[in-house]
């Protein structure tokens, strides 16, 4: 089966969403992230949605759920990279993924996480 | 013989067809609807001659309808000459009068008729240039409309332009009332604009939309939600007194939204949130 790929920079994980994600690649990926965070101890998740031309609703709680897992286990999840099209398509589904924290691009969300962090 | 050729004598039509020409260009410059000024003699002529041999590729068709098959050729024409008219500045009665005065000249050509045939062929030339002209009017119309829509598609995109004010900053200053169909082009030029800069900062400046409705709120509340999904922030700056208190009235709250009365002041927290600020310049004697 498809995984996503889970890179480890620093204390960071990067996650980087392919642009035709299955729901069954989804949920694999909900797995791993959880089992990563622990393993690694890392306490900032960026997951790169720049790829995805097209969300449902299923991918847009996927996101929703992910963060709400990652804070469980003491780690916080960016988006990051959504596309216009994707960003006005979640509003309008009304997934407005309140309490996640965004970035433009994964080189800004670093940027942010090492100011935050003093690096 | 079938019907349309024995009420509407084509050969002898055709037979007469360089004098009904003549007649009708005449007929044109005596009723003062030739136009001179907006149409050469050339042009005229040209528009004339087209005009009366799609008239007879549609009389040989059998039919004297002229939106049924075999008058293609009319129609493709009467499109062609109504909208070029229309472009150079014919009014609608004029280019409708153009296609009316070609009935007289067709009328004089059947004299020789027997009186019986020759007030049948009257009647049904004239339904025929009727029904044309009605055409003609219609498309007349179709192209005044199209250039409305054309127009007002520019409007929407002249009317939404998106700024940088700084590196990061971007400014949205809009003007004008806000329906749904507005506020998604702004969405969408500034959630484009965002990406194509890398700016982290947009300021929505409101100061020339003359009234905020529940309507409009939501719409800026979607665009800044939009923009923060992508990882920018949004301020709105330019809410005037009287905006404030009709939004208060309608019980609208902007949640985790970043107000400032003036551009100047987001600009300001724009450049705070980026790490910059404005500073005055030192003279020399303070030095």
């Amino acid at each position: 089966m498809d995984r996503v790929p889970i890179i480890k920079i620093d204390k960071y994980l990067i996650a980087t969403i392919p642009p035709d994600i299955k729901d069954s690649v989804a949920i694999a990926l909900h797995e791993d992230l959880g089992a990563k965070i622990v393993a690694s101890r890392a306490r900032l998740v960026l997951v790169d949605i720049s790829a995805l031309q097209i969300v449902d609703s299923f991918i847009g709680r996927m996101i929703g759920d992910i963060s709400g897992m990652a804070r469980l286990l003491d780690a916080e999840v960016m988006v990051v990279g959504m596309q216009p099209a994707v960003a006005m398509t979640l509003v309008e589904l009304g997934l407005t993924l309140t309490g996640v924290r965004t970035a433009l691009n994964v080189e800004a969300a670093l940027a942010m996480a090492r100011l935050r962090d003093h690096i | 013989m079938t019907l349309s050729q024995y009420v509407i004598p084509i050969p002898v039509l055709r037979a007469h067809r360089d004098a009904i020409l003549e007649r009708w260009i005449a007929e044109q410059k005596r009723e003062g609807i030739a136009r001179p000024d907006l149409l050469s003699d050339a042009d005229l002529g040209r528009e004339c001659s087209e005009f009366m041999s799609a008239l007879f590729a549609g009389l040989d068709s059998d039919s004297t309808d002229p939106r049924g098959p075999g008058w293609e050729q009319m129609r493709a024409g009467l499109r062609g000459i109504t909208l070029s008219r229309g472009r150079v500045g014919f009014g609608p009665s004029e280019t409708m009068r153009f296609v009316l005065t070609v009935k007289e000249p067709l009328f004089s050509s059947l004299d020789e008729l027997e009186p019986a045939q020759h007030v049948q062929a009257i009647l049904e030339i004239n339904r025929l240039v009727d029904r044309l002209s009605l055409m003609t009017s219609e498309i007349y119309q179709q192209g005044r409309e199209e250039i409305i829509q054309r127009q007002q598609q520019e409007m929407l995109e002249l009317s939404t332009p998106v700024v940088k004010l700084w590196d990061g900053v971007l400014a949205l200053p809009l003007i004008g009332t806000l329906d749904s169909e507005r506020t998604q082009v702004v969405m969408e030029t500034l959630l484009q604009a965002i990406v194509e800069t890398g700016s982290t900062i947009a300021i929505i400046d409101i100061t020339g939309v003359p009234t905020v409705d529940t309507k409009v709120a939501q719409h800026l509340i979607q665009t800044v939600s939009a923009a923060r999904l992508m990882g920018a922030d949004c301020l709105i700056s330019g809410i005037r007194p009287q905006i404030a208190q009709t939004i208060i009235h309608l019980g609208i709250t902007l949640p985790d939204v970043v107000t400032k009365a003036t551009l100047a002041d987001a600009f300001i927290t724009a450049l705070g949130r980026i790490g910059q600020q404005v500073v005055a310049k030192r003279t020399d004697q303070e030095r």
